[in-house]
């Protein structure tokens, strides 16, 4: 029994609370100090971790017993890196935020500091219903962030983003608790533990319609194909900090919880739904892909290309194979390691083009920004997947695991990395090549506000791209009975 | 046959004194605030009368507490009223109720128009009839009840005599509301032309010991009764009356009808289908199921069209009460504990939203449309973080008591094989999602200055004045209905992370009817 997962998880909302009562020019560096503490806190961890121990950092107590609800937290490989791509990437985002001069700094600071802790608490919760508590009360934060910071529409962005995803986790409510519910022998007291509810599966058909309302929220949230309707508003109203940490770890809630819940719970239904979850990510790794082709806007280049990474990553999990599962995760780090560099450097590009977000306004900025240029040449190699970035590897992995289990999608899902180098580098050219836009004012990056945020991203990018093995050690992405239990069921 | 011996065997009921004084606490706090409003005098009528109907429920809070006890029912009048957890649990949401409409009423216009004494009197009044309702033991009680109830209601919704809507409201509840009485009392007798029996336990018994359960005359009272109970509830399709009495009614009055008729009705029936007629259970479910599906589909898409705030309410009352009756269908002890509890968070969640919209209309040139709460969110945050939390709580949000009284419903249908119950509310809450997110979204999202970096500059855009700003905009200039919001939202908050006080008392409410599995 530790508090150890309690102070990380609370920190940033305490942090941002704490911005709530102070003068309006310190609420955006409080937050900030809170998300590094929560970062220090995390690496700590990260030294303590025993690779292959199982679960660690154990907490376990009642919090609502006669619901069964307990307030149980734990890390494993499954979620270690998870956890810290979370506090390492808020602290970019807080600080992008502190640079900046909003309207009501203080209620932003509450908000972003409160989705910190909804986003880390799903990560970390090892019961259902807490899991989908913060799963739920993470769209509180992110609703009033897009809709009283985000663009011109930016209501209807955020009612339809609140929308899509809370029908997906209501239909998830009802799956948990009918899960809870159902696992629960007569007489016996209800429980969410999630090792509980795996060492009682249901019976078939029961299994079959709980996977389909998961699934929903899950697919929801990442997003996947037909469910992605929420995602270009969103993206395009959102304010950049926000949508940073929205695409580069919120969109991996979802897909983690299809490893954490839906494999290791319901494994007949994930066997019986393989085909169905793998078209769907073969799909929107090809529709992704196509459409992140033809955006002019690049946030919207990026959107679409989380589509395609997410479906990789959806396609790793659905392989129910371990390399591919292991494949998976590490994509889930590489994707939002990526992500977030990519989101700064738009808001870069767009300062030096007079604010404005269009590749058409942009291009020709490498001449006279070659560390700009540098970086962003860096960061979109590691997107497309080069060999020598991570991300080589964790796609390298999700193929393997799925050319072992289903060869056809295999095939198809590798014309993906092929479609992700024509957008990548599409998007680079526009913007760093090409004639110069009229009004471009190339800079290069300034030291402190801007080199300073980017390059410790870009230096772990190249550090996993040396020494993947870092990530492979500690990613177990099967727990080895439920791992046992998906190859007998295939057999 | 004698006259003599007939004599003989009458004898009067056993009376237990300390079981009734609550009752007796609120009845004569009626009748003395009914004298005290004969004192003319401004100190008389703003101090004083206000003061003693607040001490009356006070009193009653108090001596309801005292009385508290948990397990099987004890008589307080033989054979016409008990008194149990539930009952005590469930009067104890009247009085909270109570008190919120006294600081409600406090400044209303209603209040200066009717007077002090007859407002606070005939609500003292209808507390009474509620606490019979929930605390009956037999159907005639039961029907005194509803009625004691209900005619002080009519009365109080005609307050704002001077106000032609007012009186509208007054007259069309009158009229519907004596058409459900008259409706519930025809299905009360029809129960007790099939059992032979008024008495609740009685009824269980007769239709364990004989009666048919497919007999038409039970079943034809019970779908009466039904109906009945349906109007007080309203639960659709017996709700046409609730939008339009809720808007017309002063406000006031709107949000004490909201929450405690709504409770009272959903007291009396969890008695009679819980107790007295527990074994018919699987004639009833079905049709109580469906009527709970219809609520909950036309009150979710009634509401999203509203752009008055109390429709809306009003139409979201409607909605609540589908999801509640789920917990009634299911006809288990969790059920019952279920629906108790979602009744605690529903009044909590519902008077701080009704508090935001009387502080508004009052200062507002938009009464009580939606646009009275444009820009609160900066204009005066005491009173937009309530209804944002009041807002988030009915759509059930987690951190919210909402959430937690879902998910408790949800875990009773699925636990009794209603699972698809639970669904319908899981539905029923993504409809519901449209017009409690555009609330907060006018509180907080409207007219915004702001600074886009990195996007195409625009003007930028003014905090426009709050719509029909005025000196008494300031929240604090009504300290009463402030601290009743600021209350309620707290208590949808703590109970939204420590839900553990609430699950005792459901508890002890759950174990109130011993013919419940």
């Amino acid at each position: 029994m530790t508090i150890y997962l309690s102070i990380i998880l609370f920190l940033p909302a305490a942090a941002g609370l704490l911005a709530m009562f102070l003068p309006r020019r310190m609420a955006g560096w409080t937050l900030v100090g809170g998300s590094l503490l929560a970062l220090a806190y995390s690496i700590v961890m990260l030294a303590r971790f025993k690779a292959g121990g199982g679960m660690q950092f154990i907490t376990n107590d009642n919090w609502i017993s006669e619901l069964g609800i307990r307030y149980s937290l734990g890390v494993d490989g499954l979620n270690l890196f998870l956890i810290l791509l979370t506090t390492l990437l808020w602290v970019p985002a807080s600080i992008a935020s502190a640079l900046r001069d909003w309207d009501r700094p203080r209620l932003f600071a509450f908000f972003l500091g409160l989705g910190e802790t909804a986003v880390l608490g799903a990560f970390i919760a090892q019961d259902l219903a807490l899991f989908v508590v913060f799963f739920d009360l993470m769209l509180v934060p992110f609703y009033f962030l897009v809709g009283m910071w985000g663009g011109e529409d930016r209501v209807y962005a955020t009612t339809k983003l609140v929308i899509y995803t809370l029908v997906g986790s209501l239909l998830m409510l009802a799956g948990a608790v009918a899960l809870g519910v159902m696992a629960t022998p007569d007489g016996g007291h209800i429980s969410f533990s999630l090792t509980t509810l795996a060492q009682h599966p249901l019976s078939g058909g029961s299994q079959y319609w709980i996977f389909l309302l998961f699934s929903a929220a899950f697919l929801v949230k990442a997003p996947a194909f037909p469910l992605h309707g929420w995602m270009p508003d969103a993206y395009r109203e959102a304010p950049l900090p926000v949508i940073l940490v929205f695409s580069a770890v919120v969109s991996k809630v979802g897909v983690y919880g299809f490893l954490r819940i839906v494999l290791p719970v319901l494994p007949q239904a994930s066997v019986h739904f393989q085909e169905l979850m793998l078209a769907i990510a073969v799909v929107s790794i090809l529709y992704g892909s196509v459409l992140a082709f033809s955006q002019d806007e690049p946030r919207l280049v990026l959107g679409y290309s989380s589509i395609a990474q997410l479906g990789f990553i959806l396609l790793g999990i659905f392989s129910l194979d371990p390399k591919g599962g292991q494949g998976a995760v590490m994509q889930m780090l590489n994707h939002g390691l990526v992500t977030a560099p990519l989101f700064l450097i738009i808001g870069y590009l767009a300062i030096r083009a007079e604010g404005r977000e269009s590749l058409d306004w942009m291009g020709g900025m490498a001449l006279r920004a070659p560390v700009l240029a540098g970086v962003f040449l860096i960061v979109a190699l590691a997107t497309l997947a080069m060999p020598g970035s991570a991300n080589f590897i964790g796609e390298l992995y999700i193929l393997f695991g799925t050319f072992q289990s289903k060869i056809v999608y295999g095939l198809v899902a590798s014309t993906g990395v092929v479609l992700a180098s024509v957008y990548m580098i599409r998007f680079f050219q526009r913007a760093m090549h090409n004639p110069v836009g009229p009004h471009v004012e190339s800079r290069d990056l300034a030291l402190g506000p801007e080199l300073g945020v980017i390059a410790p991203l870009v230096l772990i990018i190249l550090a996993l791209g040396v020494y993947p093995n870092f990530l492979l050690h500690r990613i177990n992405a099967f727990a080895p009975t439920t791992n046992q239990a998906l190859v007998a069921l295939k057999r | 046959m004698t006259t003599l011996h007939l004599i003989a065997v009458v004898k009067a009921p056993v009376i237990d004194y300390k079981g009734i004084s609550p009752l007796f606490a609120i009845a004569g706090g009626a009748v003395i605030v009914f004298l005290a409003a004969l004192i003319r005098g401004r100190f008389a009528q703003r101090v004083l009368v206000p003061f003693l109907t607040v001490g009356a429920l006070g009193a009653a809070i108090g001596l309801t507490i005292w009385n508290w006890h948990t397990g099987p029912s004890r008589p307080i009048i033989e054979g016409a009223l008990s008194t149990d957890a539930l009952a005590l649990g469930l009067s104890l949401l009247f009085y909270i109720s109570g008190l919120a409409t006294v600081a409600f009423a406090w400044r209303s216009i209603a209040l200066r128009e009717s007077g002090t004494g007859e407002f606070f009197g005939l609500m003292l009044g209808s507390i009474a009839g509620m606490n019979i309702l929930a605390s009956s033991e037999n159907l005639v009680t039961l029907f005194v009840g509803i009625e004691l109830l209900s005619i002080p209601l009519y009365v109080m919704c005609a307050s704002e005599v001077r106000r032609a809507t007012s009186l509208e409201a007054g007259l069309k509840y009158l009229v519907i509301g004596s058409v459900g009485s008259a409706t519930l009392l025809y299905g009360l007798a029809l129960i007790y032309g099939a059992t032979g029996a008024t008495g609740f336990n009685q009824i269980n018994n007769a239709i364990g010991a004989g009666v048919n359960i497919t007999d038409p005359l039970l079943l034809t009272g019970i779908a009466l009764a039904t109906a009945g109970l349906a109007f007080k509830a309203s639960v659709a399709p017996f709700h046409a009356w609730t939008p339009d009495v809720y808007e017309g009614a002063p406000t006031p009055v709107t949000a004490f009808m909201a929450v405690a008729t709504k409770t009272a009705a959903f007291a009396i029936i969890l008695r009679l289908f819980d107790q007295a007629l527990v074994t018919v259970q699987v004639q009833w479910a079905p049709a109580l199921a469906a009527l709970a599906v219809i609520t909950i589909i036309v009150g979710n898409a009634g509401a999203i069209a509203q752009s008055s705030l109390k429709r809306m309410l009003a139409w979201s009352g409607v909605a609540q009460a589908g999801y509640m009756l789920a917990g009634v269908v299911v006809g288990t002890k969790l059920g019952l504990q279920a629906t108790a509890f979602y009744l605690a968070v529903y009044l909590f969640m519902n008077l701080a939203a009704f508090g935001v919209v009387i502080a508004r209309e009052r200062v507002s040139e938009h009464g009580d449309g939606i646009k009275s709460l444009e820009g609160l969110g900066s204009a005066s945050p005491l009173l937009a973080w309530p209804m944002t939390i009041a807002m988030l709580s009915l759509a059930g949000f987690p951190a919210t008591a909402g959430f937690i009284g879902k998910f408790y419903l949800i875990s009773a249908t699925v636990d009794g094989n209603w699972a698809w119950l639970g669904v319908m509310i899981v539905v029923g809450s993504m409809m519901s999602l449209v017009y409690y997110l555009r609330v907060i979204a006018v509180m907080w999202m409207n007219p915004l200055r702001i600074e886009l970096p990195g996007r195409p500059r625009r003007a930028a855009r003014e905090v426009r004045p709050v719509a029909g700003w005025s000196p008494e905009a300031d929240p604090t200039a009504q300290p009463e209905v402030l601290l009743v919001t600021l209350v309620m939202a707290a208590a949808t908050l703590f109970f939204g992370i420590v839900p553990s006080p609430l699950f005792h008392l459901a508890h002890d409410v759950g174990s109130s009817l011993a013919t419940l599995l």
